[in-house]
């Protein structure tokens, strides 16, 4: 009895303990009960899994009453948008392998007339497949819509029994077996080395302050900038030997190809690297404390998952969860990794992509440089 | 330097009116005003709390004065930070190097921070320097506390600086260290270097060449040891025999004295009235089996009176 009441006052005395430290931290408890309602409602709205407005660029090479109506129902669909209307192969080819259409419709000359002479010419659809969620949800959403457009046009009888008089020809790039681990390894690739950058550095600041290192290192003549550097550095070559093991082990087991140039590969690879160790180091400036900077980090990391386009199609989000989708270094690696595994893009297909995560990265580190703490007051 | 360096002036660190408070509380140092001289040992006593840390970090720029100007080697503790860090070795009351690194990695950091042109041969020479050889490999983390305070001091010194303020650098210091520790304080003092150390120690204080007290943020009182003592208006005495513990229960009350301690077997009263004391102590003099002699107030008589006096006026 003694010895249940003795040590039931010791296990009291640690709860109250750390409910007295929760309690104190005014900034994580904020954190503990907002941020899951936050991420919630984010989420909740932004995730769709039934992707909509598909980036879509069409190349007409006549001008007929059929193919105007085909291209009216294609863009009355909530599935496509229509954002580009091209001129040549080669400029298809570009916005394909640079990501900028995940579809191309396509309909050559004479369609009209083949499709009045009984003809079946073909409408022939480019999916970018490397994510087959959002090209799987595409065909459905092609057929129905095309048939009602056609009928409304009275090419085709109204009881539907006729069959259409033409076919869509669809046409997986890329990923012609529409494997998903082809895509899903280059994903993977981005958010385990964001995980793993994130957590490098995460604690790096907080940890000086905690163990007292802070205030030697402050009164030595040593910039915010030289720390910031000194502090981020190291595990880019750390996260770079990580990254080889995973495109390896993507290579030889799961057999997910590497179409594009690796040296490409590496530099932006070291970019995207740099971008998350950035980010991390920064949310280490911001926080007060080591339990703070974990939590800001996976308030971080939850959207990279989910936003990026790495569980769910980009372009199927609304336009806010997009926007917030670009200011992460993760939607612009999986574009990037995507295009150069994948799709064998080359430098100017991805030069958006790079600006962008070289621009996130300079943000951060001026973030990071500003607030970092250069006194103990 | 092309800076505006005042190397004609021997005033290390000259400062008017700091004063510092956190988080709009009340100041915890006041209006202070110091000057120490080039080449001195500057003691800085006073009890816990009275701002002693405060005042060193804001002297190497660690803390921003909320008011209050002044120089530390010529340059201006709130602007010119980032030269005062070059030339200045502070020692944290708190260990605060790495303790995951060991003793010779841990110097080589501080040699390559401040840019020394071989850090391996300034940490080799500071290993020496320090009798740290044979550890040179170890943790900081796995050394005793002494040990602790010795690396501590070599780091400071590594990149031979002007000035080095050391904030209580022996607490828990055994005393054959603590004295290897002064006479290399004194070697380096005799070199050239300023050294502005914190301490709760009366002897140390003695080893300074000068020595300043401050209470609850306040200067109270600025010299030599041998002048302060002098200029204090205590009158002390010691007594012996008799029952001691018994006697300072009946002294500590009565009016005219103002502090009765024990030292073994004598006990000190002092007074900061010469009279009222005799008056005082007269009827125990009377008591044969106590032997009542006048005495010169220590250093730490002092101390404890101008901290007694100081928290009367709050
Ligand atoms: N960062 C801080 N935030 C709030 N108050 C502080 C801070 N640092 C010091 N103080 C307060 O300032 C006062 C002076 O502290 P300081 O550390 O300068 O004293 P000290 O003379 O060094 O004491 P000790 O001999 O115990 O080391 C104390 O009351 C302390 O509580
Ligand atoms: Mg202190």
């Amino acid at each position: 009895m003694g010895v249940f009441r003795s040590s039931f006052s010791r296990f009291w005395a640690m709860l109250v303990k750390e409910f007295i430290q929760v309690r104190r931290d005014r900034v994580s408890l904020a954190t503990m009960i907002i941020v899951p309602l936050m991420q919630l409602m984010l989420f909740g709205f932004a995730i769709n899994t039934t992707p909509r407005h598909m980036p879509t660029a069409v190349l007409v090479q006549e001008d007929s009453d059929v193919v105007r109506s085909i291209l009216a129902a294609i863009r009355n669909t909530a599935f496509f948008e229509v954002r580009i209307v091209a001129r040549t192969e080669a400029e298809i080819e570009y916005l394909l392998r640079s990501g900028q259409v995940l579809f191309v419709v396509e309909i050559p000359t004479g369609f009209e007339r083949a499709v009045r002479r009984g003809e079946m010419p073909a409408l022939l659809i480019s999916a970018d497949a490397t994510d087959p969620v959002a090209t799987a949800s595409a065909f459905g959403a092609l057929e129905g819509v095309v048939q009602s457009a056609l009928m409304h046009d009275r090419v085709i009888s109204p009881n539907g029994k006729t069959p259409p008089p033409f076919e869509i020809r669809l046409h997986r790039r890329y990923n012609p077996a529409g494997d998903s681990q082809i895509n899903i390894v280059p994903g993977l690739l981005g958010t385990i080395l964001t995980m793993t950058t994130l957590i490098f550095t995460a604690l790096s600041v907080t940890r000086e302050i905690e163990r007292g290192t802070m205030e030697s290192l402050l009164a030595m003549p040593i910039r915010p900038v030289e720390i910031m550097l000194g502090k981020i550095l190291p595990y880019v070559g750390v996260a770079f030997v990580q990254a080889i093991l995973i495109i390896a082990g993507g290579y030889f087991v799961f057999d997910v190809p590497i179409i594009g140039s690796l040296p490409l590969l590496a530099g932006f690879l070291v970019l995207f690297i740099a971008a998350n160790l950035s980010m991390g180091y920064t949310f280490s400036t911001l926080a007060q404390n080591q339990l703070q900077a974990i939590q800001m980090s996976m308030m971080f990391f939850l959207p990279n998952i989910l936003l990026s386009g790495f569980m769910f199609p980009f372009s199927g989000m609304p336009l806010w969860a997009r926007v917030i989708g670009e200011c992460l270094p993760l939607t612009h690696f999986l574009r990037i990794a995507r295009g150069i595994m994948l799709k064998g893009a080359g430098v100017s297909d991805l030069a958006q992509e790079a600006l962008a995560l070289a621009g996130l990265m300079l943000i951060a580190m001026m973030i990071a440089v500003t607030r970092f703490r250069k006194t103990l007051d | 330097m092309t800076h505006e360096h005042l190397p004609d002036s021997d005033i290390a660190i000259d400062v008017h009116g700091l004063t510092k408070s956190f988080g709009g509380g009340p100041a915890v140092v006041r209006n202070l005003t110091m000057q120490v001289k080039r080449g001195q040992i500057y003691g800085f006593l006073g009890p816990n709390g009275s701002g002693k840390t405060t005042t060193l970090r804001m002297l190497c720029g660690l803390l921003t004065p909320d008011s209050g100007t002044g120089t530390c080697l010529g340059y201006d503790i709130v602007t010119q930070t980032n030269l005062i860090k070059q030339r200045v070795g502070y020692m944290t009351q708190r260990f605060s190097l790495y303790q995951d690194l060991s003793i010779r990695e841990n110097l080589e950091f501080v040699g390559r921070v401040y840019g020394l042109a071989s850090p391996r041969e300034a940490a080799t020479q500071a290993i020496h320097r320090l009798g740290l050889e044979g550890r040179e490999n170890q943790l900081a983390s796995q050394l005793s506390g002494g040990w602790k305070q010795r690396l501590a001091l070599g780091a400071c010194i590594l990149p031979s600086p002007d000035l080095l303020l050391l904030d209580e650098p022996t607490a828990g210091v055994d005393p054959k260290a603590r004295r290897d520790f002064w006479n290399e304080i004194h070697t380096l003092a005799a070199e050239g270097l300023t050294v502005l150390v914190s301490t709760h120690y009366m002897d140390e204080a003695e080893r300074c060449h000068e020595i300043a007290y401050i209470a609850y943020g306040v200067l109270l009182a600025q010299g030599t040891a041998t002048s302060l003592v002098d200029e204090s208006k205590l009158t002390t005495w010691t007594v012996t025999g008799g029952n001691l513990n018994g006697l300072l229960a009946q002294l500590e009350h009565l009016p005219g004295v103002d502090m009765v301690a024990p030292f073994g077997t004598s006990l000190h009263v002092a007074s900061r009235d010469g009279e009222a004391l005799a008056r005082a102590i007269a009827p125990y003099q009377q008591d044969a089996n106590l032997h009542w002699v006048v005495a010169k107030p220590t250093l730490e008589d002092v101390f404890i009176d101008l901290m007694t006096s100081a928290k009367d006026n709050f």
